[in-house]
């Protein structure tokens, strides 16, 4: 562009000189540049036809698009705009069709029902994985299997507040607060002889005599665990009786002593657990299926 | 207007240039103002009180917007994994509003008692404890710092400036009542900040430990009220979309 008696292309140049001698060709727009810019001033016009777009005065153009939507077993035609057509999806999208028909079949029938019927089994267990992915795994762990002291596993067939399934969907609908209050008075030779009882309650090898000595302090736990220590599902209190501890993480402690003390610990500290009510986020039929594969999970009394 | 003369001055094109932007700024902005159809008409939502205030403080101190959003938007896989989506009203009394952009974590605009206390507590002192194969960040100081609430009152009459109806005058405080009911109002009431928030962060076991106000108790206190405050049992769906 410096020689301006460059005359092969016949184009004017803009008149500007620079420097001298610099000038600038005015080349027109190619051409497909201007036809597409043209195009989208046409797009834009269509645009505001037929979706919302400008503002007037308090409100606002809603474009002539329509949406069909369902209301109250009734069928409606809202404008078009991102919620509608939202709410259209909801109701008439071919997956939400495909899922509906299963949740009412689900929805209408038994845990038995369910239970019997390998395509509603195969259907509740598919989504309530997702469900369980979503809601409950950050606590209870991908499987289930709980992360001791705070929240239990459910992949056992030991549960604290009964594991059928009426009960299991109370926990979820309602959700659980653990509660076993503290006992900061049990101390000394009289803890290490209550936690020594506790222990062979469950099998554990500790000494006979100490827990021997124990069993009467257990007095005071009776109300709650019961007096064989069986535990009580009205309460949510542990059975002490079985291998599988819900709280207190006793497989993975080392030693004896060290038994001992998680169990002293529990008795002088007490425990405060909530599993928060799900009644209200889900919906019945999600909560049913959840409870479905929570069953399974635990291999379901 | 010869175009060579304002090529060639510097400030005349500046000049024009900001004319020409501010015209398109202006035509896109201030109807906005004015359309007041936009934002729903909902029960419940309220400002934060002093407590959730700072614990939302600390959520934008500790840049937790970088990774989590809180809108969900109007999509149908949005909708089945986290609940109803975002309203315009739900952030009114939000400034900044923290909707976000990034999603490197869940969004949390519905996270309000879907998990416990104690679980929050757990998680931010270090989220491994809870989600083994989280790549969150910990945040144990929230657990071990006093958390500072002296300057409350000033907080709150800074977003009072910006129309968040917090009340200083018994004309105001009573409005409050009339909206939010005496126990509410109560708490957003300016000159009674400290010792609202006091009575919050003790009246709840937020981080297990009730000895001490912590930045902890603040940040549960925010997490667990995000997202609960309209009732979306009471709506019918077309209601919502009305709006748009
Ligand atoms: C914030 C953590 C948390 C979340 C999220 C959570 N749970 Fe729980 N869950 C608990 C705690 C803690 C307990 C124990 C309550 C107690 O101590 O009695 C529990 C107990 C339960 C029980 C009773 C167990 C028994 O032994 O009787 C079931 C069933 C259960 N949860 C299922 C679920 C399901 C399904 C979900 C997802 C919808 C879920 N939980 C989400 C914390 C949680
Ligand atoms: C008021 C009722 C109550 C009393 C009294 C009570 N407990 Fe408990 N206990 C519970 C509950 C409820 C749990 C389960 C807590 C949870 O799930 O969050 C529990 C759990 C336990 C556990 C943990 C079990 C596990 O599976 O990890 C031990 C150990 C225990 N109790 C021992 C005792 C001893 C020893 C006493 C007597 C000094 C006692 N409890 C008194 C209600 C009680
Ligand atoms: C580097 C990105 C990152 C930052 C910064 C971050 N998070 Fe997270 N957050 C995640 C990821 C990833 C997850 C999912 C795994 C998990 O639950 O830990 C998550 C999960 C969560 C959850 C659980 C959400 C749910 O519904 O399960 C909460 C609550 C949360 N974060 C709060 C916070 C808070 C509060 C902060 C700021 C103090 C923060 N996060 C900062 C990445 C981040």
């Amino acid at each position: 562009m410096t020689n301006p008696t460059n005359k092969s292309k016949q184009v004017e140049t803009t008149g500007h000189v620079w420097d001298g001698d610099l000038r600038e060709y005015n080349n027109p727009l190619p051409n497909w540049w201007l036809w597409a810019f043209y195009a989208t001033i046409v797009f834009s016009i269509i645009y505001w036809v037929i979706y919302p777009a400008w503002p007037v005065g308090k409100s606002f153009t809603r474009g002539i698009a329509t949406v069909t939507v369902e209301e109250n077993g009734q069928t409606k035609e809202m404008p078009w705009n991102s919620r509608s057509q939202l709410i259209a999806e909801m109701q008439s999208s071919p997956a939400a069709v495909k899922q509906r028909e299963y949740i009412e079949k689900v929805a209408a029938a038994s845990y038995e029902e369910i239970f019997a019927n390998p395509d509603m089994m195969a259907f509740a267990r598919s989504m309530a994985k997702g469900y369980f992915g979503d809601y409950c795994a950050a606590c209870h762990g991908q499987g289930g299997q709980g992360n001791l002291p705070f929240f239990p596993n459910l992949a056992d067939d030991d549960w604290l507040w009964g594991g059928q399934v009426e009960q299991i969907q109370v926990s979820l609908q309602a959700g659980r607060k653990g509660n076993m209050p503290a006992f900061p008075n049990i101390q000394g030779q009289a803890l290490d002889d209550l936690a020594s009882y506790v222990l062979s309650l469950s099998g554990e090898a500790v000494d006979a005599a100490a827990a021997e000595r124990g069993k009467q302090g257990y007095a005071m736990c009776m109300g709650c665990h019961g007096a064989e220590g069986k535990g009580n599902p009205m309460l949510g209190a542990a059975n002490l009786t079985d291998k599988a501890w819900s709280v207190i993480n006793i497989p993975a402690a080392g030693s004896i002593e060290e038994k001992k003390k998680l169990v002293a610990g529990v008795i002088n500290k007490g425990i405060a657990r909530e599993m928060p009510a799900f009644g209200n986020r889900l919906k019945p039929e999600e909560i049913k299926m959840l409870t479905v594969y929570v069953h399974e999970l635990g291999g379901g009394k | 207007m010869k175009h060579e003369s304002i090529e060639i001055n510097a400030g005349l094109l500046i000049i024009l240039t900001l004319v020409v932007i501010s015209i398109g700024g202006l035509v896109e902005i201030v109807p906005l103002f004015h359309i007041k159809n936009t934002v729903e008409e909902v029960k419940g939502v309220r400002p934060y009180t002093p407590l959730e205030l700072r614990g939302r403080d600390l959520y934008i101190r500790e840049g937790c917007y970088a990774c989590h959003s809180q809108m969900v938007r109007p999509f149908r896989d949005e909708m089945l994994r986290y609940g109803h989506y975002s309203l315009a009203a739900e952030s009114k009394y939000d400034h900044p509003f923290q909707w976000g952009s990034k999603r490197t974590g869940p969004d949390i605009a519905r996270l309000g008692g879907k998990y416990s206390d104690e679980w929050h507590t757990q998680h931010l002192i270090r989220p491994q404890n809870v989600v083994p194969e989280s790549i969150m960040p910990a945040y144990p100081w929230l657990a071990q710092n006093e958390l500072k609430y002296d300057d409350i009152e000033k907080r709150m009459k800074a977003l009072k400036m910006t129309g968040v109806p917090y009340s200083l005058t018994e004309e105001e405080y009573q409005a409050n009542v009339a909206e939010y009911g005496k126990e509410m109002a109560d708490k957003l009431h300016i000159p009674n900040a400290k010792a609202t928030l006091e009575a919050e962060a003790t009246s709840r076991n937020w981080d297990g430990d009730k000895s001490r106000i912590t930045e902890m108790d603040a940040m549960v206190a925010y997490l667990q009220m995000l997202g609960t405050l309209v009732d979306f049992k009471q709506y019918e769906q077309g209601y919502f979309a009305s709006f748009r």
